[in-house]
């Protein structure tokens, strides 16, 4: 079994140590383990010989990077202008009632991560919403049950 | 696949490739952009493959999946060659028919595009008024090419300006080129591309670097990927001849990791383009080289700005500096560094090629050449656009977009993003280029056009607008910080009902501090939305203030919904979904609200069936008494 070290020094080693990819080591590590546990930032931290404190740096500035564990299921509401004049706050509001947490939240139960992205690039289909790797759209309010319904 | 070690070796891959190809063989082609993706567009084309393969037809029909073709609205589309027979919102169970359809030389009737007007059926794409009032230069090829296939790009003349400058061209040429071409970024202040091009040129330092904005994080555009997505290869071919231009031999390309399609066909491009001999050690046997490092965006909307994108590739958090030297003097790593929008690279190829006089032939007095849009929100034809500079707001929306949905009426478009303005009717007819736009108090933007009708709230929007600068400032400098905090902390007490009229004085003063004052860009252009909703709609704002009033019917706070007894046939749709148990009544009792259990979550207002219609958002009065108990008394049919 691999542990932290191993899988950090193989996607180290893919940018050749090169500090300057920090946060592509980081956007790499993470989609693996799907977020970013205190151990990863340290072992990222002594094999790039960046400081630690500049990896927490990048790690919170960017809204990619997760430090609490994620759900099962990523649910992302789109939040981008074109959503917006289409109706996604109500959207919003209802998921939010639905799974009972904020944006930015994880269910108890670990079943769903909650998140408002600024636009998804799917204008077209707004008011969009995206579970995992699935858009569904458009959307009206009282079709947000049907498709949470499905990953249950 | 060896190297191309030659122009000559080039023309004669190109005419291989063409030899090899029969364009009069039926062709299938399928729209595999994001948007397509929402709707099917993978099912449709595995369905199609299964088909072909059923029908023992694959030999002789062709498939290809090509990046978006910009009628995103009318998705998953399929056009088929050399006809050029295009079918709108293709289902996988539409393949069998398809299939034979191009077999038998049939047109199927139900899937064609109908006019709304006339209600005429119409066959061929380019006959669409979506498409026909377009003049698709850089967005063109998208709906031809696979974007995975080089050959597909070589074909259509891929690397031929490319070709041109490095054999025919001193760096100088090119340069100048560009410079009497008159480009201006696409991505949003319009600067000359030229001249940034030769500022990094002239600029003391080596080595120099050249760079791909593809951090498209404007909320409602979606061009720059929907490019990246369909045409790698026209942004790659760009950016080497830029750096041919300016005498780098490293370049970089940052793309927003939200978009994998875009990071997944761009790594491909690379791949191909260095395994073909395009990058690398002595390009086509020039003596050029040049290599391509990609970066993945990990989400911050400011990064997206020019010197923050710089430090976001030396691997750190990307945060704007002070511009006291420009960029293109000390950049990446201080050293000098050119950086332009995908669209702009992906425009310099058909500048070499076909030359700046005939590139001066398109557009504007100031503003040359073409712009892609990205129509989008309360328009009947969403999707992405391609119009030469010089066209009017109203021939985009109304031409093209074929105007407001549902009969509403339109109440602004938004352009620029959040750094631009919102654009009311009286200026509908305003020619649409990088000077009209900043006059009217909006900017170009990267080319997002957000068009808004009397159902959207102008202080809702303003206040939206705000709220995602605030999230997305880096909290570098205070001006910015500190003045959109308290920019929204106003805004949402007049949606909220609680707003005083010296407010929006206050938002005034701020905003000027803010736009005098800021470190970058994005601070100091932040309140625009602001500022242009309150020059031309502050009867709306004053509604909230005075009367309590959301004229659009949006603030939650300011707004009840109401049930017309007159109107409710006590279907129980409504009564069944609302998720507070708040609507009251029963079968044959007309419906009513109980309005101190009602969330005002909108589920009610939606599902009423349309021919009721019962449901209604009211503002500024109090709210009907309800009638309990009252029995419908149905119209006899």
């Amino acid at each position: 079994m691999i542990g932290i070290s191993g899988i950090v020094n193989k996607i180290v080693d893919k940018y050749q140590g090169d500090r300057d990819m920090l946060i592509q080591v980081l956007l790499d590590v993470q989609s693996g383990l799907g977020w970013l546990p205190k151990e990863v930032l340290t072992e990222v931290s002594k094999q790039l010989g960046t400081p630690l404190t500049c990896v927490y740096q990048v790690a919170t500035y960017y809204k990619a990077f997760s430090l609490a564990p994620r759900g099962q299921h990523l649910v992302r509401i789109c939040m981008g202008t074109a959503c917006q004049v289409r109706g996604s706050p109500l959207i919003r509001d209802r998921v939010q009632q639905l799974l009972g947490i904020e944006p930015g939240e994880t269910s108890p139960d670990m079943k769903f991560s909650f998140e408002t992205v600024n636009c998804l690039g799917c204008c077209a289909k707004g008011p969009v919403i995206m579970v995992d790797d699935a858009y569904y759209g458009p959307l009206g309010v009282s079709d947000v049950d049907k498709v949470l319904e499905k990953y249950g | 696949m060896s190297r191309i070690n030659s122009f000559a070796e080039l023309e004669k891959l190109r005419q291989e490739i063409k030899g090899k190809r029969d364009s009069n063989k039926p062709c299938i082609t399928l729209c595999s952009g994001t948007a397509c993706h929402t709707s099917a567009s993978e099912s449709v084309n595995e369905a199609l493959e299964r088909e072909l393969d059923r029908q023992g037809l694959k030999g002789e029909i062709g498939l290809r999946r090509t990046g978006c073709h910009g009628f995103c609205e009318k998705g998953p589309l399929v056009v088929i060659y050399p006809e050029e027979t295009c079918y709108i919102n293709v289902q996988p169970e539409d393949a069998a028919e398809i299939v034979q359809g191009v077999k038998e030389k049939k047109i199927i009737e139900r899937l064609l595009y109908s006019d709304p007007v006339t209600g005429e059926k119409i066959v061929h794409e380019s006959e669409i008024p979506f498409y026909k009032n377009q003049q698709r230069l850089v967005f063109g090829p998208n709906r031809w090419i696979d974007p995975e296939s080089i050959e597909d790009y070589l074909y259509i003349g891929g690397y031929s300006a490319l070709s041109k400058a490095l054999s025919q061209m001193t760096p100088d040429q090119v340069l100048e080129e560009i410079k009497k071409a008159n480009l201006r970024g696409r991505g949003g202040g319009g600067f000359p591309a030229g001249r940034k091009w030769e500022e990094t040129k002239n600029a003391p330092g080596e080595p120099k670097y050249v760079i791909v904005n593809c951090d498209e994080g404007d909320p409602g555009a979606y061009m720059d990927r929907s490019l990246m997505e369909g045409n790698p290869h026209s942004v790659i071919e760009g950016l080497i001849i830029g750096a041919y231009a300016i005498g780098s031999h490293e370049g970089f390309v940052y793309v927003r990791q939200e978009y994998p399609l875009a990071v997944e066909n761009l790594y491909i491009a690379l791949e191909q383009a260095e395994e073909y001999g395009f990058l690398g050690e002595n390009i086509l046997g020039s003596g050029f080289n040049f290599r391509v490092k990609v970066h993945r965006g990990a989400g911050a909307f400011v990064s997206g700005e020019s010197s923050a994108l710089m430090t976001a590739i030396e691997g750190k958090a990307g945060e704007p500096r002070m511009k006291y030297i420009h960029m293109s003097q000390r950049g990446y790593k201080e050293k000098p560094s050119c950086l332009n929008n995908v669209e702009t690279w992906a425009t310099v190829p058909f500048i070499i090629n076909k030359g700046s006089d005939w590139f001066n032939s398109i557009g504007t007095e100031g503003s040359k050449g073409t712009k892609i849009f990205s129509l989008v929100g309360k328009v009947n034809n969403t999707g992405l656009v391609e119009v030469p500079m010089g066209m009017t707001l109203r021939q985009i929306i109304y031409d093209i977009g074929g105007g407001i949905p549902k009969g509403r009426k339109f109440k602004g478009v938004q352009t620029g993003g959040p750094s631009g303005g919102i654009i009311p009717e009286r200026y509908l007819d305003t020619p649409i280029d990088f000077d009209e736009l900043t006059k009217i108090g909006s900017m170009m933007g990267s080319g997002g056009m957000i068009v808004m009708d009397e159902d959207t709230c102008m202080v809702d929007m303003a206040r939206y607008f705000v709220d995602f600068c605030c999230e997305e400032s880096c909290g570098k400098c205070i001006p910015c910080r500190e003045g959109l905090r308290v920019l929204s902390g106003i805004l949402t007490n007049i949606c909220e009902g609680e707003g005083k009229e010296e407010e929006l004085q206050t938002l005034e003063r701020v905003a000027e501090v803010m736009k005098d004052a800021s470190l970058c860009a994005l601070g100091a252009t932040a309140a625009n939305p602001v500022l242009t909703t309150l020059r031309y709609f502050r009867d709306e704002y004053e509604a909230h203030i005075k009367d309590k009033r959301c004229p659009a019917k949006v603030c939650k706070n300011l707004i009840d919904y109401y049930i017309d007894p007159e109107k409710c046939e006590a279907c129980m749709i409504c009564l069944r979904n609302c998720p507070t148990g708040a609507i009251q009544g029963g079968k044959n009792l007309v419906h009513w609200i109980e309005q101190d259990k009602c969330i005002k979550c909108g589920i009610c207002y939606q599902v009423c069936p349309e021919r009721f219609s019962a449901v209604e958002k009211l503002s500024g009065g109090p709210v009907p008494a309800p009638v309990p108990g009252r029995e419908v008394v149905r119209k006899k049919e």
